[in-house]
């Protein structure tokens, strides 16, 4: 503990905001203690050593330190965490901020987790980065979430509020590593390299939101400048290459959201068009096509402690014919209205302290789906465990749910808060 | 019976001189049991124009196992009856950090949302106020914020002592979506505050009791300090202590928007 209060004074002296002695008071400490294991119940791996059958394992030690003053808050999220698998410590810094006041705007700048949109589990204008390798094994949700190291800015009335981000750092989304999941590869055995756009100004990536609640509608409108988070492969040549290169394509996308109740219960939707900067005609299968992206989704509690949520995805698009026209022979191909419903279930018992819940992907056009079963239980009010499965299958392995056929698994969490 | 008519006109009188107010000539015993009930939940739920308490809330299995909640609740009264609340959770350590904000309206479904710290993460929450527990407890969301006085048919009773408090005992019928299928409740006449409610199901059988344990005076307004909800069927009870009650600190309107909920307002939450 001695060291937690030598750092913490290390920290607030380099910060030089107000006397140790006050800061000792005041400062907030909590955080958990995480045990965390994956198992994959196919009996498949991939090769190489960190491909058996678990696909994650990890003991976590998560430190926040929380520190308001008058004129700001001083905030860390700091893992210490060993991975079971690769047998190697890390460290991770989750979150680091500083919040201030000006006037009647709030400005955060640090590394911070950033949520957008209101879907359940579905993204369009949640352009933040994600962690889908955490996703898909069972790991807690809010690792599904990558920090990004940003400067937001918060401004506006009780009415209307804007949010203005400014991201110097790009950060890709975490794919699943292809040395612990099974899953499809258009190059296989092909050398790869990935170039991520240069540290310059004028890469830095800005995302704005304008948000407020009008008639009990929660509405926002939407502006992203920036890339695709998801790697576009370019091949060196098509017919034999030799080397594969994972490029970043510039992103533009204009939304909006609403969501609120009705229907008696509260129903959500969201718009957005991914303008493709670099790919307008379609013509280059290397870089994605423009798209428009919707989703409607409705939440409903039938009775006591059970929601049902349901939500439809939509995504069309632009300049089909010249994506097939140019697409190589032997690649899949994406559908020009590519559909994605979910349903969730969640019913609780014995004072909320049981859950027992399904979150289920199907797509009708890709023929896949991705089942996520969990039941969590807290067995105190420090202690909770969870199992949670993650089922995937389809009609074809080349699709986005259906490549990870042989990665069904099972996970098994438990943490202790304090 | 004629003890009977005679014992729900002389309650009727009673609590129309209380509350100040004439009874209406010709009013029936039935309106005067709902304008009872109106003043009953303006005295328990919209004292003041604003609230600000420390929330502590034990929810007690029948074996003894015990779970806190630890809350700041934030209320405000709007026009119209309406009224918003922010609930800012400090613990068990799972949900510190949490909010709940509720836009309470009267005889319409509320705007309910919910910030989860570790996502930062504002959900808009699907739940019937009737039909769900409040954060596990033994309480309903209605118990917590108040039902609408239009979703009962109510009728006096009878004038009760309850422990040397003079009681109006009222019983109300849902006429709407409820947890109950009859519920009676013992109102006190200097306060209007309800000393103890019981909660009857379709067969007619007592499964919840509500009990108000302690009532202080806090800046001119009786409150109640300590309450408790048993589930008689379960044996399972929850007891809740008010602490640092005040009234009209002078909440804004900028504390009750998805900007503070995202961004909680330090200086209320201790």
């Amino acid at each position: 503990m001695r060291g937690v209060f030598l750092g913490v004074a290390l920290l607030s002296a380099g910060v030089g905001i107000v006397p140790l002695r006050v800061q000792a008071e005041e400062l907030l400490i909590h955080g958990f203690l995480q045990a965390n294991y994956d198992m994959r119940v196919t009996g498949q791996h991939p090769p190489g050593p960190e491909g058996g059958d678990f696909l994650f394992g990890e003991e976590r030690f998560q430190l926040r330190l929380d520190k308001s003053g008058e004129k700001g808050r001083l905030f860390i999220r700091t893992d210490f965490f060993h991975d079971a698998v690769a047998n190697r410590p890390d460290l991770e810094l989750r979150e680091a901020y500083v919040d201030t006041s000006m006037g009647g705007s709030d400005v955060r700048v640090g590394r911070q987790l950033l949520i957008w949109g209101v879907g359940d589990y579905l993204f369009i204008n949640d352009i933040f980065a994600k962690d889908w390798g955490a996703y898909f094994s069972g790991r807690p949700v809010e690792y599904l979430r990558v920090p990004q190291d940003a400067l937001k800015l918060d401004l506006g009335t009780n009415k209307v509020s804007a949010e203005i981000v400014a991201m110097p750092f790009f950060q890709a989304d975490k794919l699943p590593s292809r040395n612990r999941f099974l899953q499809f590869d258009p190059f296989p055995g092909v050398p790869r390299s990935t170039q991520e756009p240069a540290l310059e100004f004028q890469n830095t990536e800005l995302a704005a939101r304008l948000y407020g609640t009008t008639w009990g509608f929660d509405t926002a409108l939407y502006l992203y400048r920036g890339f695709f988070r998801m790697p576009a492969l370019e091949a060196n040549q098509m017919t034999a290459p030799t080397l594969i290169t994972e490029t970043f394509p510039r992103l533009v996308v204009y939304g909006a959201s609403t969501r609120g109740n009705a229907l008696g219960g509260v129903v959500s939707a969201e718009v957005g068009y991914y303008d493709s900067l670099q790919g307008q005609a379609g013509h280059n299968p290397a870089i994605p096509n423009s798209s428009f992206r919707y989703f409607v989704g409705y939440q409903q509690q039938p009775w006591e402690d059970f929601t049902v949520g349901l939500q439809y995805y939509g995504e069309l698009m632009s300049h089909y014919d010249a994506y097939r026209a140019t697409l190589p022979s032997g690649f899949p191909a994406q559908d020009r209205h590519r559909q994605l419903m979910t349903l969730r279930l969640t019913q609780l018992f014995w004072n909320q302290t049981l859950r027992l819940g399904i979150f289920a992907y199907y797509s009708p056009t890709d023929q896949d789906y991705y089942l996520i079963p969990e039941i969590r239980y807290s067995i105190s009010d420090n202690l909770w465990m969870s199992v949670t499965g993650n089922i995937f299958g389809g009609r074809r392995t080349t699709t986005f749910f259906g490549q990870f056929d042989a990665d069904d698994n099972l996970a098994i969490t438990m943490r202790y808060e304090f | 019976m004629m003890e009977r008519v005679l014992l729900v006109v002389l309650a009727v009188i009673v609590v129309a001189q209380e509350g100040g107010q004439a009874p209406l000539r010709g009013a029936s015993p039935l309106e005067d049991a709902a304008s009872l009930v109106r003043q009953s939940q303006e005295a328990f739920h919209r004292a003041g124009t604003d609230l600000k308490a420390r929330v502590k809330m034990t929810l007690l299995t029948k074996e003894g196992q015990q779970r806190l909640r630890d809350l700041m609740m934030l209320r405000k009264n709007e026009a119209g009856g309406n009224q918003r609340y922010f609930l800012y959770f400090h613990g068990p350590a799972d949900v510190r950090g949490t909010v709940l904000m509720v836009y309470k309206y009267p005889n319409q479904e509320d705007d309910r949302w919910l910030f989860i710290p570790a996502l930062n993460l504002v959900q808009r929450v699907a739940a019937r106020d009737s039909r769900s527990s409040f954060v596990g407890s033994d309480f309903s969301y209605e118990d917590v914020s108040g039902r609408d006085v239009e979703a009962d048919t109510h009728k006096v009773l009878r004038a009760e002592a309850l422990e040397s408090r003079q009681t109006v005992v009222i019983e109300s019928v849902p006429t709407r979506e409820a947890d109950y299928a009859k519920k009676l409740s013992w109102i006190e006449q200097v306060t209007f505050l309800p000393l103890k409610e019981e909660y009857y199901d379709v067969q007619g059988a007592l499964y919840k009791v509500f009990t108000a344990d302690e009532i202080r005076d806090v800046q001119g307004l009786p409150t109640v300090t300590k309450r408790t909800m048993t589930n008689v069927k379960t044996g399972h009870k929850t007891e809740v202590v008010f602490e640092n009650v005040a009234y009209n600190v002078g909440l804004g309107e900028d504390i009750f928007t998805e900007r503070a909920l995202r961004k909680p307002p330090e200086k209320w939450l201790r």
